[in-house]
């Protein structure tokens, strides 16, 4: 498990290593827990824009199969609501003995829809045929609620405790998709002191390191 | 969640049929989340007290994995998935 980073204030290379408060105005503040249960930030234009485009490919990502030779189920309106439709199908599929899938060969989809049985293939496949559609629409209307509540160009954010929830969960599969990625270790920020100044990769563990710093503001909100 | 008709075809094992060992949801280590994330969702998803899930999240942590509860097979499938949609990587066994 990682420990939270100090503060959100990790984004450039340069304050990484001279942890010196920077211009005020362009930092994201810390989430505060309101009095109605919710939570509170204010994110700068830059900050919102770059969680969105975080965001989108996790959307994007949960909604492909991630198993070759396989397409996207077209999206059922108001699925996730509809739990009776869902079981009623998932009977039907039962009935008709549809086969178990097996874990997606994409390495960040199976990461985001695990085996829930590890030394039994047969009861992780009959688990998954199950369970995989509605906790991929569950992890699709978590990163949809954070686009939603998001301002496109930044500022104050508001959130019921609910909201707040499932902007943690969407924030920790960003996150989850990054560490699949970029291979981090428990000690990601050795990983990124590692890397030459020019690596490409800088940036993306930057990115990486600001996720774990808001996500772990928004928990530390939550849990007063 | 395992509905009732998909029972029907699979044959019980030999371990099914002996109902007094219990099934176990287990969390596994992982690099990516975070401590602080891991213990509100002990808290939040059981409803154990914060020493309890300070524990368990340390358990999983130094030890590379920890039971979280124990109970029902359907119980721990439900709290499976209840956790991974948190993203934690959790899975269910039953007791040896």
């Amino acid at each position: 498990m990682a420990c939270g980073p100090r503060s959100a204030r990790t984004i450039s290379r340069k304050s990484t290593h001279h942890p010196k408060p920077e211009k005020k105005t362009e930092k994201m503040q810390m989430f505060r827990r309101t009095r109605d249960g919710g939570v509170s930030v204010w994110l700068p234009p830059g900050e919102a824009t770059l969680l969105r485009t975080l965001v989108v490919p996790v959307l994007d990502l949960l909604g492909e199969t991630g198993r070759p030779g396989e397409t996207g189920r077209p999206p059922t309106p108001g699925d996730t609501a509809d739990d009776l439709d869902r079981l009623l199908a998932e009977a039907v599929d039962a009935v008709e003995g549809t086969e178990a899938p097996s874990i997606p060969d994409d390495p960040v989809l199976a990461r985001l829809l695990p085996d829930a049985y590890q030394e039994d293939p047969e009861a992780a496949g009959e688990f998954r045929k199950y369970t995989e559609s509605s906790l991929r629409e569950a992890k699709k209307y978590f990163a949809q609620t954070l686009l939603d509540t998001l301002p496109p160009s930044g500022g104050r954010v508001r959130l019921t405790g609910d909201q707040a929830r499932d902007w943690m969960r969407a924030l920790n599969d960003v996150r989850l998709m990054f560490g699949v990625r970029l291979e981090v270790t428990e000690d990601f920020e050795e990983q990124l002191a590692s890397l030459a100044p020019d690596d490409p990769k800088v940036a993306a563990f930057e990115v990486y390191g600001w996720l774990g710093a808001v996500q772990e503001s928004l928990v530390r909100a939550l849990d007063r | 969640m395992s509905v009732a008709p998909a029972e029907l075809d699979r044959p019980l094992s030999a371990d099914e049929t002996v109902p007094d060992k219990p099934w176990m949801t287990i969390v596994w280590n992982d690099p990516v989340n975070l401590m602080s994330y891991v213990t509100y969702v002990f808290e939040h998803v059981f409803g154990y007290p914060r020493p309890k899930a300070e524990k368990l999240m340390l358990d999983v942590h130094h030890k590379g994995k920890a039971v979280v509860a124990v109970g029902t097979r359907e119980a721990m499938e439900h709290n499976v998935e209840v956790l991974h949609g948190y993203g934690l990587w959790a899975t269910v066994r039953q007791d040896h």
